[in-house]
């Protein structure tokens, strides 16, 4: 896979030519990036190898603006005919197009100059055979845990390694390879005539910084065991402590009712929100692109825009949207440098482990798992499947099932209790449980 | 399959690259040294556009050619599978090489079951990409605009897109066949934002299927996504709180059979059922559901967008019984599946693309029509909720829960609707929330064909539809105690 490296150069010059081709055939201002991807991925199921896949992806898409008229187009084949075509695909498109007096590319000034090194390269030289070992000792740690655990979904290992370019015909051209490395597990338990399944997973830039298989195996297993015997609730309205790894999908919420183009386009919740409060006092969350081997890392953004540190939310005040070049400018405002996405989102931790939280909340519903899409970012409204466990003066008493909870975002963020401290580094959102006030659950 | 599609699939996707039909027979031959029981490829180009209103202009659109090879070894329960963008002998060897790796063991002797020939031609083989200029296009995403801000003056954005895709497959099997495929899809949808003394809601509706852009056009189907799409945003704009707890519930026809595609069709689908994690493994001949209810998957409905000629691994698709009178009946395969539950392949072996490996999913899943009428089934409820159209959903195979999304729904009382009501989440039972289906209206309805389903990081197009049901306790997810 130390091959891929050697191809920065050429992927480079592919996408200074289709730069070039567009400027040729009219267009005021282009953007392309390309990327090519390789790895493997295999799966160990009962014991036993299931699949073994060799991943190889290559793919370059380029954006031409006519002024303010734009076109895409994207493929595949990274011929110089099918290049070309495909630039030329785009301009028949951005033709068609009206003119857009806030398309275009980024505001020169905005562009990275200085590229850090984000440290997000550690290919990892596993054979299939070393992957199936892997996988297998994971999964063993599972199903030898304990007799209840009677089958298995499998676990697998992933790795991936691969190299992408961005430029525009602002002089814009640079490159990087970057790695991404996981290892998943999840197993069935079986008690009475009830079946639950649970899973865990780590993942990483760098492999020696995944978590033992053995330990993901044994965290699987104790999730899925320690749901058997599930039943539901009656309804109620009650608080509810978001176990970590579902914390996280609250602060996704945030994240999007504050996103560019929902807000220009008027779909979200939190419209003009810049400056208000919308969460309690003791609420900071913050956006810290340059974490070294960060999963959300990176030195610039889909345009090319340098991405920087900084608050989204300061003492529960909304300190920045989330904007890339085009939705800043329909909204008046500069690019955050978030064209493609926010670059590892922090929330500042309490002081209360989930023991802790739970001890303080006392009687309510901790949940560890949400099922559907029942969001309306428009109006807030929120309404999804859950599962987890009751608990009672401060212990758990029994897991849950075939619940709902609900209520609307707005109030869910301004009535936030407490966030924990036993923050899920594993992703692009980094936060501890949190723990909201009354919501309602719906049951038997 | 008929010799339209394939001579479009070698001139497409061989020629280019130089290979002849006999190339691809002596690379699965190579893989056939090693012991193994399966052995395909599957070569696809796929061309697709879209173009997106917002704001009253034609603000972008986006072309996207993809293309590559998928090759599959399979030695009992195990797969070896490598795929590239790069159509060619030698990266087509050099994959086949990787993959045979995966048979160290020898192959077990249970045959493949062949299943009986049958051709579809359930939609032309043609490229919707050129069924309209694009003038034509634009202008008609225009019109949609114009005619939905001249609808309501309380509209305050709309957003129209047109989408679709041209895609021409190529599957060479280890018994020597070649399948082919040409599987035009289009798809439409039309989103209304609208404001009521400072309350904004959403409305929005869609459809498509395997055919081209002149569906659009005929019988007013692209002006009645835009009615339909103000009418949703329209009664949410009156919507008031929804309901919490455990209530009847009638489901609308169309689309809320979402409700048999999560709470049903997952569950029977074959790897679950083979590994014995799916909450209905080892239950068919069982009573699941009331005797009511009859529920299928039928890929060969002529354009609709879950159905397909042949499945990705070249079978036929099929109409299959899944659930007749109540009593379970079978479970949708691929041919890995089938052939180590010793069963025929159900034409349901699906992927999302070249890089992906054949799995069993559904096409069209759906619920036959019944004996009451719809005004019947809202007569007999004293108190409840009408829950008319849904967003998506999502299953646990292994607990048997699953929720849906209600985004249309009104609270019934005294057998009659009073008011409209919030979307909600409901959350059920699969293996038993249709025993508790009292009433089947005979008012059958497919969806428009706007459904995508996803499964181990696959998306494919499906379809889903039934009559009006009425459960009698089902848990909606509203705030109102």
């Amino acid at each position: 896979m130390e091959a891929l490296e050697t191809r920065l150069g050429p992927l480079e010059d592919k996408v200074a030519l289709v730069l070039e081709q567009a400027k040729k055939l009219g267009a005021s201002g282009a953007e392309a990036g390309a990327g090519l991807d390789e790895g493997l991925s295999v799966t160990s199921r009962m014991g036993e190898v299931e699949t073994v896949e060799y991943h190889c992806d290559q793919s370059l898409g380029v954006t031409v603006y006519f002024g303010g008229r734009k076109g895409s187009a994207s493929t595949s084949d990274l011929s110089e005919k099918s290049l070309r075509e495909t630039v030329e695909a785009a301009c028949v498109i951005a033709r068609h197009a009206n003119e857009d007096p806030c398309a275009g590319l980024p505001d020169k000034e905005t562009l990275a100059i200085d590229i850090p090194d984000l440290d997000l390269n550690h290919p990892w030289q596993l054979s299939a055979e070393q992957a199936i070992e892997l996988a297998t000792a994971c999964e063993q740690a599972a199903l030898d845990y304990h007799q209840d655990i009677v089958n298995s979904e499998g676990a697998t290992v992933n790795t991936h390694h691969g190299i992408r370019v961005l430029g525009n015909t602002l002089g814009f051209l640079h490159g990087y390879p970057a790695s991404r490395h996981s290892l998943s597990c999840a197993v069935v338990g079986k008690r009475d005539d009830q079946m639950q399944r649970d899973y865990w997973y780590t993942v990483a830039r760098d492999s020696s910084d995944l978590e033992a298989p053995e330990k993901v195996g044994l965290e699987a297993a104790q999730r899925t065991l320690s749901r058997l015997g599930a039943r539901s609730l009656s309804t109620r309205q009650v608080p509810i402590i978001y176990a970590a790894e579902m914390a996280t999908s609250l602060i996704g919420h945030f994240l999007a009712g504050v996103r560019g183009g929902n807000l220009y386009r008027k779909t979200s919740f939190l419209l003009d929100s810049l400056g208000k409060k919308i969460l309690p006092d003791f609420v900071h969350i913050h956006e810290e692109p340059h974490i070294p081997k960060g999963i959300g890392s990176a030195p610039y953004d889909n345009e090319g825009v340098a991405t920087y540190p900084h608050d989204l939310v300061r003492e529960g005040i909304v300190a920045s949207y989330i904007l890339d070049s085009y939705s800043a400018r329909k909204l008046g405002m500069q690019t955050t440098g978030n064209a493609g996405g926010v670059h590892n989102v922090l929330i500042d931790p309490g002081k209360l482990g989930r023991m802790q939280m739970l001890q303080e909340m006392g009687t309510g519903l901790l949940v560890t798992e949400l099922m559907g899409h029942g969001i309306n970012l428009v109006t807030g409204d929120y309404s999804r499947g859950a599962a987890g466990f009751w608990v009672e003066d401060g212990n758990i008493q029994y897991p849950v099932e075939e619940i709902t909870i609900a209520g609307n975002l707005k109030d869910m963020l301004a009535n936030l209790v407490s966030v924990g401290k036993d923050i899920d580094r594993r992703g692009n959102i980094r936060t501890g449980s949190i723990w909201l006030a009354n919501m309602t659950v719906a049951g038997n | 399959m008929t010799n339209k599609a394939l001579s479009i699939a070698e001139r497409t996707l061989l020629e280019p690259a130089g290979l002849e039909p006999s190339r691809l027979e002596s690379i699965i031959g190579s893989i056939l040294e090693a012991p193994v029981d399966l052995a395909d490829i599957y070569l696809q180009y796929a061309r697709s556009e879209s173009w997106m209103l917002e704001d009253g202009i034609i603000k972008e659109g986006h072309h996207n050619i993809e293309q590559g090879f998928g090759i599959r070894a399979v030695c009992g329960d195990k797969t070896g599978f490598a795929y590239s963008d790069v159509i060619g002998f030698d990266t087509m060897m050099t994959a086949a090489a990787n993959v045979r790796a995966i048979a160290r063991h020898p192959a077990d002797a249970r045959q493949i079951v062949s299943v009986a020939k049958r051709t579809h031609r359930l939609y032309p083989a043609t490229d919707p990409l050129h069924s309209l200029g694009n003038e034509d296009k634009i202008d008609l995403l225009r019109r949609l605009d114009q005619l939905a801000r001249q609808s309501d003056p309380r509209v305050e954005q709309v957003i129209v897109s047109l989408a679709g895709t041209y895609e021409v497959i190529l599957i060479a099997t280890q018994e020597g066949a070649l399948h082919a495929d040409v599987r035009p899809l289009v798809r439409l949808n039309v989103s209304v934002i609208m404001v009521q003394n400072g309350r904004r809601e959403q409305g929005s509706a869609g459809g498509g299927g395997r055919t081209d852009y002149r569906l659009f056009l005929e019988e007013g189907r692209a002006e009645g996504y835009v009615s339909e799409a103000i009418r949703q945003a329209q009664v949410n704009l009156e919507a008031g709180e929804a309901p919490a707890g455990s209530m009847t519930v009638v489901l609308g026809s169309g689309w809320p059979g979402v409700l048999l595609h999560e709470a049903i069709g997952h569950g029977l689908e074959g790897d679950f059922n083979r590994k014995g994690t799916s909450a209905f493994s080892g239950r068919i001949g069982e009573q699941v559901a009331s005797p009511l209810c009859t529920v299928v998957d039928d890929g060969t409905l002529a354009g609709r967008r879950g159905s397909l000629n042949l499945d990705d691994e070249g079978t036929p698709t099929g109409h299959t019984v899944l659930i007749e009178k109540g009593m379970l009946k079978g479970y949708l395969h691929d041919r890995l599946n089938a052939r180590l539950m010793n069963s025929a392949p159900t034409g349901n072996g699906r992927r999302e693309s070249y890089a992906y490996a054949p799995i069993p999913r559904m096409t069209n899943t759906y619920m036959l029509a019944g004996p009451h009428t719809p005004e019947e089934i809202i007569a007999s409820v004293e108190k409840g909720l009408y829950a008319k159209n849904f967003g998506g959903g999502q299953v646990d195979i292994t607990s048997g829960k699953f929720v849906f999304s209600a985004s249309e729904a009104y609270w019934i009382e005294h057998g009659r609707i009073t008011r409209p009501v919030k979307g909600a989440t409901l959350i059920g039972n699969g293996p038993d929330v249709l025993t508790r289906v009292s009433m089947v209206g005979n008012d059958l309805e497919l969806d428009p064909g706007v459904g995508t389903c996803g499964k181990d990081g696959q998306s494919v197009p499906v379809g889903v539809g039934q009559p009006t049901l009425r459960v009698d306790g089902l848990t909606v997810g509203g705030t109102n105690v």
